[in-house]
């Protein structure tokens, strides 16, 4: 075991994991998160608190973990390289382990012009793969990047995102090698809609046997309405929603357009289990928390396993 | 070359109000390759202020002149006899200029007309593009002649980033993602399994980060 | 053709209006000159290929300079024609005469009378 938590030991003893997400508050209400967190609680392994996702100012991912912790549920610390340079990211570390934290993603971060403080200097001291490498070298070897030693090392189950539908496709099971290598123990991919185009994906992995040294689990995010879609589709790089999607979310129609997106994302799940290699799934439900169950439920997956 | 955009008139003529006596100073380095600080440059800039002082009721009083360069002191002392006279000095060179006017001339005030804004070349006519951040260790060679430093947003030797779609960046549809650049380059040339190397931190002690940077010949001093 | 235009247009011949220059058109501005015009091939008959484009593109620039100084725009302005065509040449004389009349005095010689 390397950290312990619930998450690793859930996909340790070949369990399907389920993880969420939480996105904190655009303020410093602790009850916000709350919250949130009452509506994930009992129905996922872990949850991903986001780091000021898409540039946008938001209550700290640490802090935001250690107040999930007092709710009882286990925080996935996402961590992104953009704000942030190294010596910040290894303190940062050793802080949240420190309070508890155990699991965490190391991410590159959207670029701050998307984001609500776009005049702000970007960091990108390290990229998400060199950040791996840190996290690994502090865990493993208990130093820091300059080969000194901590005074206490972090016992973290390090995890990374992967995009099957950015390009070069060609080139992004390589790009998902090179973090394992780097030293990613669990991946989350960009969520789903083009299930033939993430099969294909998960056939490289799996060639590559990539899927026997890393844990990977499939990223979802349930469609609100077809406008949502139509965004997703045209102005968020990387996403890939096929048009058949679109036309499903526009059938069913301005009322039922929500519950049809909570169905295909269903359906996501469903699917995506039956592929070899996929070791869990990551549901998305950003400001939609409370429709969590909905999809973890009806995709079977409830009551998560307990495991000691 | 450095490249440079032209300040905008608004903030130029606010820079030189009320200051009597100005020159407008130009360079023949860079800032002539690039249309922006030459001996051209240096006359539609001052005769468009000649006019705005005309147009204001007051005496145009502007002067041309170009230097061959403005970072070297053996051309910035050409202005020993006259820079004292004037009330300012616009100088549209890159930034060093007045910088290096400031230093030599510590009574006249120096004004920047230009606002100098990267390293680059031109792609054609008109139009230049970014190609490097100065980090100090050039490893272009790596990536099979581009640079993830300076062309990736991001910075990422270990690119591309998952919001690279279609062959560009996040930022912009206008932006190429170096990294699908690299990727199909490094294909081209046989040395796809190099970019299989998790690339380590950079030291950027030799970039700017590192503080201002300054390069000594030991055998070229006097 | 012998055909009336106003005296107070200044003829400046140029082998193509490629020829001209954003510094020409600004110093003619610059000693007072109330209106500037430019008189080219039509696009697509320029003797040299694209001097006639190049010209309108830097009368589009001064234009920008004229606005960032507080002048009328429309002070400067670029006119296609075939270089047969003498009672258009005429014509464009005179409409470019009223709209600057209309305009009234350059501001800068304004100032300067005042």
């Amino acid at each position: 075991m390397k950290a312990g938590s619930n998450l690793e030991k859930v996909l340790t003893a070949g369990h399907f994991a389920v993880t969420g997400e939480l996105g904190p508050p655009r303020g410093n209400n602790a009850e916000e998160v709350r919250k949130k967190a009452e509506h994930l609680k009992g129905i996922v392994d872990s949850v991903n608190i986001t780091d000021n996702q898409t540039a946008v100012v938001r209550m700290s991912s640490v802090a935001a973990c250690k107040l999930l912790l007092e709710e009882g549920l286990e925080p996935n610390l996402q961590m992104v390289c953009r704000d942030r340079n190294r010596i910040a990211l290894m303190s940062d570390l050793l802080g949240a382990t420190a309070l508890g934290i155990k699991n965490v993603l190391c991410l590159s971060g959207d670029h701050q012009r998307f984001g609500d403080h776009p005049e702000g200097k970007n960091v990108f001291d390290l990229d998400s793969m060199q950040l791996l490498a840190t996290f690994k070298k502090m865990r493993d070897e208990k130093k820091f990047l300059n080969d000194k030693e901590l005074d206490g090392a972090p016992e973290i189950f390090i995890g990374a995102a992967a995009n099957p539908f950015a390009d070069p496709f060609s080139f992004r099971v390589t790009r998902l090698a090179k973090k394992i290598a780097a030293g990613a123990d669990f991946i989350q991919t960009q969520c789903i809609y083009n299930i033939p185009k993430f099969r294909e994906y998960m056939k490289q992995v799996v060639d590559r046997g990539l899927h026997e040294k890393c844990y990977i689990l499939a990223g979802v995010t349930p469609m609100k309405s077809v406008g949502m879609a139509k965004y997703m589709a045209k102005f968020v790089p990387g996403m890939d929603v096929p048009e058949e999607i679109v036309k499903r979310l526009a059938a069913a129609g301005k009322k039922n357009a929500a519950q049809e997106g909570i169905k295909i994302c269903i359906e996501t799940i469903q699917q995506v289990r039956e592929i070899e290699g996929v070791a869990g799934v990551h549901v998305m439900a950003i400001e939609w928390e409370h429709r969590a169950r909905e999809i973890i439920e009806g995709a079977g997956l409830l009551p998560r396993p307990v495991v000691d | 070359m450095i490249i440079g955009d032209s300040k905008p008139l608004e903030e130029i003529l606010e820079m030189i109000e009320g200051r009597d006596k100005v020159l407008v100073l130009g360079c023949r380095g860079c800032v002539t390759v690039c249309n922006v600080g030459g001996e051209k440059e240096v006359g539609i800039l001052a005769t468009a202020l000649r006019i705005a002082r005309k147009k204001a009721g007051q005496e145009p009083h502007i002067d041309e002149a170009t230097l061959e360069r403005q970072c070297d002191p053996e051309y910035i002392e050409e202005l020993a006899d006259t820079a004292e006279n004037y009330d300012a000095i616009v100088s549209i060179a890159c930034g060093v200029g007045p910088q290096f006017l400031s230093e030599r001339y510590p009574t006249v005030r120096v004004f920047p007309g230009i606002n100098t804004t990267f390293i680059g070349g031109a792609l054609e006519h008109g139009v230049w593009a970014e190609r490097c951040q100065s980090c100090g260790n050039c490893i272009v060679h790596h990536f099979g002649g581009l640079c993830p430093i300076a062309r990736c947003s991001k910075s990422l030797m270990n690119g591309p980033c998952g919001g690279s779609a279609a062959g560009k960046c996040e930022i912009s549809p206008e932006v190429d993602c170096v990294w699908h650049l690299i990727v199909e380059k490094m294909e081209r040339m046989g040395r796809l399994e190099e970019l299989e190397r998790v690339w380590p931190v950079k030291n950027w002690l030799t970039s700017r980060d590192g503080g201002p940077r300054t390069r000594i010949r030991e055998d070229l001093k006097q | 053709m012998r055909l009336q235009y106003p005296t107070n247009v200044r003829v400046i011949q140029l082998p193509c209006s490629g020829r001209v220059d954003i510094l020409h058109l600004l110093r003619a501005f610059e000693d007072g000159a109330d209106g500037v015009y430019v008189a080219g091939c039509l696009e697509g008959e320029c003797h040299y290929l694209t001097g006639n484009l190049k010209a309108r593109r830097k009368v589009n620039y001064v234009k920008k300079v004229l606005e960032a100084l507080g002048i009328e725009p429309e002070r400067v302005e670029m006119f296609n024609m075939s270089s047969s065509e003498g009672p258009r040449f005429a014509q464009i004389a005179r409409e470019f005469t009223e709209t600057i009349r209309e305009l009234g005095p350059s501001p800068v010689t304004k100032a300067q009378a005042a």
